[in-house]
């Protein structure tokens, strides 16, 4: 929800400063930070149960997959306007860093999911 | 879940995946620029991730828990629009993402058009208000 708003506020400001290189910030908080945040925290929640040991399956891979999502997130919010307003002066290494790391994310939430997908 | 809604979330679950590490590379060249290829990869991105992963996990989660007013899990009419609904899904997706200009995109919407009317003829007597009997 915080992912929400902020998205929202950049979209504003993009408007009204004209200002293109905002354009994939704001589009990725808005699927990554809301949209795609919201479905991993509402399968997490409502899925079958993975046991009745960990009904959410592996807690660890769970943290981990919102840790490397939202670092990720933030560090090509931060680091993509940034390096296309003063490309000299910001490296592109956090942008490879953000994109592993969502990546990441994706294929951690993939693992921990897939067992709770039961047919009945 | 049914069968159907299991194979739809899977694969969704698959798209994510792929659809977040075309992603990465693509953010890795835009830092690092090692190549020029990736950027042509932006559309099978788009493609993967907003069809292939979030649209169909709605699909597949929708389908598994609205109300069945009696129907059974498995009753053949609404398990054939959905498994429908599923294959002309992941077919445009497939077509969407290889075509490049031109045809291949189209024929792959129109796959993706198919989906969403079986989807919808499936899911319409699912909706109903509470207390108000199916039409």
């Amino acid at each position: 929800m915080i992912y929400f708003v902020a998205a929202l506020s950049v979209g504003a400001v993009q408007a009204i400063l004209q200002v293109p290189f905002l354009g994939p910030t704001y589009v990725h908080m808005l699927v990554v930070g809301w949209i795609t945040q919201m479905i991993f925290g509402v399968a997490y929640w409502m899925f079958p149960k993975y046991s009745p040991e960990t009904p959410r399956g592996n807690n660890t891979i769970a943290i981990a997959t919102f840790v490397l999502l939202n670092t990720g997130l933030l560090v090509r919010v931060l680091a993509e306007p940034a390096r296309a307003w003063r490309p000299d002066a910001v490296p592109g290494w956090p942008l490879a860093v953000a994109g592993v790391a969502q990546a990441l994310a994706g294929v951690g939430f993939a693992i921990n999911t897939w067992p709770r997908v039961k047919i009945r | 879940m049914s069968r159907v809604s299991a194979w739809f979330v899977r694969t969704s679950l698959c798209h994510l995946a792929c659809g977040f590490a075309i992603g990465a590379l693509m953010l890795a060249n835009k830092g690092l620029l090692f190549a020029a290829w990736p950027w042509s990869l932006r559309g099978a991105h788009i493609e993967m991730l907003l069809m292939g992963w979030m649209v169909q996990m709605v699909m597949g989660v929708a389908i598994w828990i609205f109300p069945r007013f009696g129907m059974r899990q498995t009753s053949p009419d609404g398990a054939v629009t959905a498994w429908l609904a599923f294959g002309l899904l992941n077919s445009g997706v497939v077509l969407v993402c290889l075509g490049g200009p031109g045809p291949g995109v189209a024929a792959g919407r129109l796959l993706e058009i198919g989906a969403a009317a079986c989807f919808a003829v499936h899911l319409w007597r699912r909706v109903s208000p509470a207390g108000i009997a199916p039409l």
